[in-house]
């Protein structure tokens, strides 16, 4: 809490106030923020706010009408955390499990907890191996990922974004095109090199 | 939209959604937005990323079609729909705690449903799409009022609710000085509620300059630029008097600026689950005994924050995800008086179709870009 009776914010002898026993004094009255910021104080009161107490029995406000709700179909096989009893009742079913991503993934799921380190880099290491699985298999069909329509960076151009004058960030912008075109530029290398080894295999 | 691995995306056509739960809804989305967490997915930060997922938790729309165990909608209602999915009915739901509900995430017990936000929160698509699958319709969308604009309806499903829910965790008393990190919509409306809350002095900080103008006009907030500062920590308990600020709320989250080093491991390198820096700034900006209160979104992998000084200081650490339909009520009040202001925030409007651009143009801050909002085709 802060004196109000004296809008200044220094102490009386100009010893800033974290060193002395005085009450720091507010810059403006609440009668001067009241006036100059529209709603200030309405929601003065801590006790009176949405989200106080922090646990608020109220389970008939919710809108739900079951004591536990019906179960989903189609849990069975379903990938869970193990440090929940079962499969819950409810669930997402976008893009289940598959290949050898959905491998590790499953493996992560199964293998450890959220509290093991593991779980969540075998995750991350999911995730990387279907970004790559998806960009090969893409090549055999019509819609091939495309790096340069894909990473919307054509707004460079159309908003004048290359600037960035001043900003302190321009610094690690400069890495997205290496994060992104990087590994396409590595595996293109690769092709490259692989293709040659076997043209001069074949032709010697 | 589709995700097609870190910093790609692309519109593809996807089977409309079906009911899968007796208590489902089909919603049609009129309107969404891209989050800043959403960046966080983008950049293949979130573990469990899958490749095809559709994000987007911030959305509103007409019912299409209900469940049959639905009581509390009918088709054609124009709903918004809260980023949380809760079942209303677990211990944690009956508490209050809508975003920790236990019955909606089958991936993960730390953290609860989140459309379109991984399999680490549920594995559910999202609303940056032409339709969407909305579990226990009975419990979390609400009709919007006929007097809301559509461009406050949606940033209610989160981001405004999220700054609200901020300075609430804040436990901010009459007087207290503010400290805001983080000039994007969740801070800006963080500090807008600071002032409802009583709130002697707000001061934002950020480093993008479009930005801080807005926390000027919008929240009549005293701004810092971090840029213009060798030590903003210094830069602000100077401007405490060395006291530091009684609450600091943070609303910047895993891919924090402020040391190119820190973020370059974190955001582009993914050596930490996150950059640490807002939130160590908010630790050592704090007073002693003072609050901090965490709205920045943040992923399960460590990282590395000074937690020993937040002991030391006898500081209070508040967090949570926004249990977003227990803010509304009162936010619907605040909206409606013009205490808050969410839509002006909205700087971008984008058709589905470019979303491409839309995440590039906000992730990389081009064009002055605070909040972009998306339009389905089929709006």
């Amino acid at each position: 809490m802060t004196d109000q009776s004296n809008p200044d914010t220094s102490s009386a002898d100009d010893i800033p106030i974290a060193y002395v026993s005085d009450q720091p004094r507010m810059r403006e009255t609440p009668e001067q923020l009241r006036a100059r910021i529209p709603g200030w104080g309405v929601d003065l009161d801590p006790a009176d706010r949405p989200s106080y107490p922090k646990l608020r029995y109220a389970p008939d406000v919710t809108g739900a009408h079951w004591r536990f709700p019906d179960r989903q179909p189609g849990a069975e096989g379903r990938e869970r955390s193990v440090e929940h009893a079962f499969v819950t009742p409810a669930f997402g079913t976008a893009q289940p499990l598959h290949g050898p991503s959905g491998a590790i993934r499953r493996f992560a799921y199964r293998r450890y907890s959220e509290g093991r380190l593991g779980h969540w880099l075998l995750l991350v290491a999911g995730d990387r191996v279907d970004a790559w699985g998806a960009h090969l298999r893409s090549f055999a069909t019509l819609h091939p990922d495309n790096p340069i329509t894909q990473t919307g960076v054509l707004s460079e151009f159309s908003t004048s974004g290359s600037l960035r004058r001043g900003r302190s960030d321009r610094r690690h912008h400069l890495i997205d095109p290496v994060i992104v075109g990087g590994p396409w530029v590595a595996a293109a290398g690769a092709a490259f090199v692989g293709v040659r080894g076997l043209v001069r295999r074949f032709s010697a | 939209m589709t995700y097609r691995g870190p910093y790609k995306l692309r519109v593809e056509e996807k089977d409309k959604p079906r009911i899968e739960h007796p208590n489902d809804a089909i919603v049609r989305v009129q309107l969404a937005a891209i989050c800043g967490s959403d960046l966080h997915l983008y950049h293949g930060m979130m573990p469990d990323t899958r490749i095809g997922h559709t994000f987007g938790h911030e959305f509103i729309g007409l019912v299409d079609e209900i469940g049959p165990s639905v009581q509390n909608l009918q088709v054609g209602d124009r709903v918004m729909v809260p980023f949380n999915i809760f079942c209303g009915s677990c211990w944690y739901c009956s508490r209050g705690l809508y975003s920790n509900c236990h019955n909606v995430n089958a991936n993960a017990t730390a953290v609860g449903g989140i459309y379109g936000y991984s399999h680490t929160t549920g594995g559910y698509d999202g609303g940056q799409a032409e339709y969407v699958r909305v579990p226990f319709a009975d419990v979390g969308p609400v009709k919007i009022p006929e007097w809301m604009h559509d461009e406050d309806a949606v940033l209610l499903t989160d981001a405004a609710a999220t700054g609200y829910f901020g300075a609430q965790l804040g436990e901010i008393a009459e007087g207290d000085t503010v400290v805001v990190f983080g000039a994007g919509p969740v801070g800006l409306i963080a500090a807008q509620s600071a002032w409802l809350m009583g709130a002697g002095r707000v001061i934002v900080v950020d480093h993008l300059a479009e930005r801080l103008e807005k926390a000027r006009t919008m929240t009549h907030a005293e701004t810092l630029d971090y840029d213009e500062h060798d030590d903003i920590v210094v830069e602000l308990k100077k401007q405490t008097d060395y006291l530091g600020a009684d609450v600091v709320i943070e609303a910047v989250g895993a891919e924090a600026d402020g040391s190119c080093l820190q973020h370059m491991a974190a955001a582009k390198f993914k050596l930490q689950g996150g950059s640490p820096i807002a939130l160590n700034w908010a630790i050592d900006v704090a007073r002693k005994g003072g609050t901090v209160s965490v709205v920045g979104a943040y992923g399960p992998i460590p990282m590395a924050v000074k937690f020993g000084d937040a002991l030391n200081k006898g500081l209070t650490l508040r967090m949570n995800q926004t249990p977003v339909k227990r803010q509304w009520p009162r936010m619907f009040e605040h909206v409606r008086n013009g205490h808050l202001t969410p839509r002006d925030m909205v700087t971008h409007r984008f058709p589905l179709e470019h979303i491409s651009e839309a995440y590039h143009v906000f992730s990389a801050k081009l064009d002055g870009c605070i909040k972009p909002l998306i339009l389905p085709s089929a709006s």
